[in-house]
């Protein structure tokens, strides 16, 4: 096992993320449609199948596709997970350097938080996708204090990305269109926090399937 | 040279909606609609904001960019920040109300306001001054 995660891991990490919005675009669009317009799981599919297609092409290194996945979600999703994620993966490839260790990986994780945070100028509790991408940097940052490789990492922060997003039901949205909703945004998992969970969980899969 | 105005909607009819009515009373600035995504749908688009602002710039006029809703106002400031420094200086997003701010802006920038004058007035500030 490599203690390192190349771009040969990057790119299986797409490539199952796109798979995976596909399979997950109607859960996606059915969570959107509770709590907003209905457009997430179709936004993220389209977004990933575009990022697919020019991923065929291959890149250098890890940075490489994190910016083409950056540069393509922006112009292709449509919905506020375009910029979002779109600056997500370009802080995330800004912050780290060629293959990625451990503490590359919670470079990664926070490059991609303060990217969101910057972009929505949200914060936690709030109901967004802050709320799956804040305890995945906390979980991975504590598997690096373990000496966990970077493998380990990234399963740690997936599956804290997972929690938070299942964390979001009870919330009451205050950022974005689903704010409007008030107290009827409670009892509904966040669509971006969610698609969040589903990535991570495909950037651990594929750093395992490795 | 005057100011120039892109309209960004995540709804096509809304912001050719926007464009002609600013237009009425500002018959000789450069109004842009940018608006919904690259293949027709509601949302908004990274390229058609970039567009709209890269093809007002090169011909020579600054520009304010006002929009409808919060998404739309995170795919303009992604577009704010892929320009390069100077250019930055040439081009402001002014989070006003859509109509208002547009009219206010269009007729700013129809008598000869400056960028700052521009912006400003497309915060349509008065319509929220109590009393
Ligand atoms: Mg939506």
């Amino acid at each position: 096992m490599s203690d390192t995660l190349s771009t040969a891991w990057a790119l299986a990490w797409i490539r199952g993320a796109q798979a995976v919005l596909a399979e997950n675009r109607a859960e996606l669009n059915d969570l959107d449609r509770a709590i907003g317009d209905g457009d997430h799981g179709e936004n993220m599919d389209r977004g990933f199948k575009a990022v697919a297609a020019k991923l065929e092409a291959g890149a250098e290194d890890v940075q490489g596709v994190l910016k083409l996945v950056a540069s393509t979600l922006m112009s292709t999703v449509g919905g506020a997970a375009g910029p979002l994620y779109g600056t997500a993966f370009l802080r995330a490839a800004k912050a780290t350097t060629g293959d990625v260790d451990s503490d590359g990986v919670v470079a990664l994780i926070a490059g991609s938080l303060e990217g969101i945070v910057a972009r929505g100028k949200a914060t936690t509790g709030e109901k967004t996708m802050v709320d799956a991408w804040t305890p995945a940097l906390g979980a991975a940052q504590a598997a690096v204090g373990t000496g966990a490789g970077p493998i380990a990492v990234l399963r740690a922060a997936a599956d804290a990305a997972a929690a938070g997003a299942e964390a979001t039901i009870p919330l009451q949205a205050t950022k974005g269109r689903a704010s409007y909703l008030g107290e009827r945004s409670i009892g509904h998992k966040d669509p971006g926090a969610t698609s969040t969970a589903l990535i991570l969980a495909c950037a651990a899969d594929a750093a395992e399937a490795l | 040279m005057t100011v120039a105005l892109v309209i960004v909607s995540h709804s096509v009819k809304l912001a050719d909606g926007v464009v002609e009515l600013a237009e009425q009373m500002a018959r000789d600035v450069p109004l842009r609609a940018a608006a919904g995504t690259d293949d027709g749908r509601i949302g908004t688009s990274f390229d058609k904001v970039n567009d709209a602002v890269t093809e007002l710039r090169l011909a020579g006029h600054d520009v304010v960019i006002l929009t409808d809703l919060g998404s739309a106002t995170m795919t303009v400031e992604s577009v704010l920040d892929f320009l390069d420094a100077d250019e930055q200086e040439h081009v402001r997003f002014a989070d006003g109300p859509l109509v208002e701010g547009a009219v206010a802006a269009a007729v700013t920038a129809q008598v000869g306001g400056t960028l700052e004058a521009v912006a400003q007035a497309a915060l349509a500030r008065e319509l929220f001054a109590s009393g």
